[in-house]
């Protein structure tokens, strides 16, 4: 808030001030531009003298004056930018005060009763814990009754399992399937396969989940296969089984992602100096020493960086999938914390709960970006921030 | 004294004979040793050739085949194609599933409703970033740290799906076509990319132009924007073809609005009733069922209609994906 006081002010009277006297701005621009040139050159003969701190401190201070009146301009975009970012994106943080009371649209934000932490404690449902520790004495096993009982508790281990499972399965694959491309030889053909490879991720999830589903269905390609190698009699309907769901949200992200994820190890990998190739060739080493022993190596600090990137994201990517792919067999396995927000804060109008579900959300996924980073900086690498 | 200029020729080739022969050796003796090396690994390297060919290979099947079997289910007889079969011919020719496509009411408004805030959406979008990025990327403005740290802090920290539904519906978003352009309009992923890039251009560029008296803006719209067409470019990328892909907006704010609704989710309600039916305690046969459900051919044609623009535009804008990945990934 104090920065949008600043922006708007310093804005606002940037304004007044340029429209009223524009001309004389320019004039004073030019000669302030003469002496910054002066001030150049003066440095630059000067160069043994002053260092390059000085210099930059220096410049600063003569441009002070006549740049502030050339970045009022900036500063009135600014302060528009500054005045969306906080009315789209922080603005909505305030709503998070709804997870604390019974909101109802009709008494709004600030009349809206105020009960606590009542909604998460009907999200968590502690007690079934508890009286499950307390009857079984095991906490294993209590965690398990837990997890059994309380819809949210299951949506929160699908978020993790299925994004932990799609992050590992994506990364690998795209780090594989990069090595392995930048091995073919033929230029039209590595062309041809990149090409294609990319295709996938401009299809909506709608038509991947589509695609998906057409292949497993009765119908579909698999069962085919299946049943002409006779593993199938009947065929097999793949979305009536729990076991199933995980894997084939893997796949889809799989099928989806690697080509484009891929971009970006290709590109590490063209930047590698092909002199190392030659140098590990002399001294022996055949197609996997070199891909073991120089290209992993060279393209792990992309690896962390993009992991670290990809961890903070984790919960995000638990939606579409499951919601389009989703059905009431596997729910207990296909629900995923963004479909519980959806179902009862949009399905059943509970705001506070679907907000209580969605913070919740927020902050385990600010704890992964801290938590993740920190470790990178740990092992040493270059961090996100 | 010789000694010493015989060594100096060695050492920085000025001596040619003397050099040519040694080197002459050098380089039979290396040929010899590496053609008994590549010899050596002759078996493995094809070997491996094969096996990533053969991987390679297929990679492209499993990832072409169902969007051309789609293709085909969309130009077979819609109650021959229910019998299944068809892999990557027609068996049946027939172009009545586009017709019929073509004839839902919802269709034909998604269409015009997708296509116009793909274009609308990519324009401002693209202007919004680009000016955004700009400020953030010039090295002497004073709140340039501040505001990007504003920006970038949006990236990871957001209200949640509730309260920012609420807020378009305080704003008078919700139902109406403007909640598809107005609050996605900045991304910070994006400007961070084009920010990268802009600070990579040298900075005499913008000082020259200051000392010849141009203002911020000339300097944006006449330097700065020339040389970020690439960079432009990829950006218009990403946003039109996460304009074109959305539809989750349409369904949670305006679906009571057929008139704003989108051709991704009119898709997503043709395939989301065959979908729910294959959790059916008896999904396997969806061909005694299938009045309630559009047929395979006619989904399959709206599949097809809905991916073709983005399809024959991609294979061309190749290059600028490839460059804004590496900078918004690497260094984003």
């Amino acid at each position: 808030m104090a920065y949008e006081d600043q922006f708007v002010n310093s804005g606002a009277a940037g304004e007044t001030e340029y429209n009223s006297q524009a001309e004389v701005n320019e004039a004073e621009a030019t000669a302030d531009a003469y002496v910054v040139e002066n001030y150049a050159k003066e440095a630059y003969e000067h160069k043994s003298s002053l260092n390059d701190e000085q210099i930059k401190q220096l410049s600063k201070k003569r441009i002070s004056k006549g740049e502030l009146k050339r970045q009022s301009v900036l500063l009135i975009i600014g302060a528009i930018f500054v005045l969306y970012g906080i009315l789209f994106y922080y603005l909505p943080l305030a709503g998070w005060i709804m997870a604390f009371q019974n909101f109802k649209l009709k008494t709004g934000l600030l009349h809206s009763k105020f009960v606590g932490f009542d909604k998460f404690k009907f999200m968590f449902e502690f007690d079934t814990f508890e009286y499950a520790l307390e009857t079984s004495g095991n906490i294993f096993s209590a965690f398990k009754t837990w997890i059994n009982n309380v819809v949210f508790v299951r949506t929160i281990r699908n978020t993790i399992g299925m994004g932990a499972l799609n992050l590992v399965t994506t990364f690998i694959m795209a780090i594989v399937f990069a090595i392995l491309l930048n091995e073919v030889k033929n230029k039209l053909g590595k062309r041809l396969v990149q090409t294609i490879s990319y295709l996938p991720h401009f299809l909506s999830w709608i038509i991947v989940c589509g695609i998906i589903h057409d292949s497993l269905s009765s119908t579909g390609i698999i069962n085919d296969v299946l049943r002409f190698f006779h593993i199938v009699d009947d065929s097999y309907n793949f979305f009536a089984h729990p076991a199933w769901f995980w894997p084939i949200v893997a796949f889809s992200n799989v099928w989806k992602e690697t080509g484009w994820n891929a971009i970006i190890y290709l590109a590490a990998i063209t930047a590698i100096d092909p002199s190392l190739y030659e140098a590990a060739e002399i001294d022996g080493a055949g197609r996997w020493g070199k891909i073991r022993y120089i290209t992993l190596p060279s393209i792990s600090p992309t690896i962390v960086i993009l992991l670290v990137m990809n961890i903070g994201f984790l919960l995000n990517a638990g939606f579409e999938v499951q919601y389009l792919l989703g059905n009431g067999l596997v729910q207990d396995v296909s629900q995923t914390i963004d479909i519980y927000v959806l179902n009862w804060g949009v399905g059943q109008t509970d705001y506070s709960l679907g907000t209580a579900a969605g913070i919740f959300k927020s902050v385990v996924a600010i704890l992964l970006i801290v938590i993740s980073n920190s470790v990178v900086k740990k092992l040493g690498q270059e961090s996100l921030f | 004294m010789k000694m010493k200029k015989d060594e100096f020729a060695l050492n920085y080739g000025g001596s040619h004979g003397q050099e040519k022969e040694l080197s002459a050796e050098e380089v039979k003796a290396l040929k010899r040793m590496a053609h008994k090396h590549t010899k050596r690994m002759d078996a493995w390297g094809w070997a491996f050739v094969i096996c990533n060919t053969i991987f390679l290979v297929l990679f492209t099947i499993v990832t072409l085949y169902p969007v051309l079997n789609t293709v085909a289910y969309s130009f077979n007889d819609g109650l021959d194609a229910v019998r299944g079969g068809i892999y990557l011919w027609p068996r049946k020719f027939s172009v009545e599933s586009y017709s019929k496509v073509l004839n839902i009411q919802g269709f034909l408004v998604g269409a015009k409703i997708t296509v116009l805030r793909t274009l609308l959406g990519t324009f401002t979008s693209l202007i919004a970033n680009a000016l955004l990025a700009f400020i953030i990327s010039r090295k002497r403005f004073l709140f340039r740290s501040s505001l990007s740290l504003f920006w970038v802090i949006t990236m990871y920290v957001n209200g949640g799906m509730i309260p920012v539904m609420l807020l378009y519906k305080y704003l008078h978003l919700t139902g109406s076509f403007w909640v598809y352009i107005v609050p996605g309009m900045v991304s910070a992923f994006n400007v961070m990319v084009l920010r990268t890039y802009m600070e990579d251009l040298p900075m005499e560029l913008e000082e020259s132009a200051q000392l010849d008296g141009a203002g911020y803006i000339t300097i944006f719209i006449k330097i700065i924007s020339p040389l970020c067409k690439p960079v432009y470019a990829t950006i218009a990328l990403f946003v039109a073809v996460w304009q074109w892909n959305s539809w989750f907006d349409a369904m949670l704010y305006n679906r009571m609005k057929s008139e704003y609704t989108t051709l991704q989710y009119e898709l997503m309600k043709l395939l989301n009733s065959v979908m729910q039916q294959s959790g059916s305690a008896n999904g396997n046969n969806t061909t005694t069922t299938s009045k309630q459900v559009t047929p395979v051919s006619v989904r399959s044609a709206a599949t097809v209609v809905t991916m073709v623009p983005i399809i024959c535009i991609y294979p061309f804008l190749q290059r600028y994906f490839v460059t804004g990945l590496t900078i918004g990934g690497v260094k984003g």
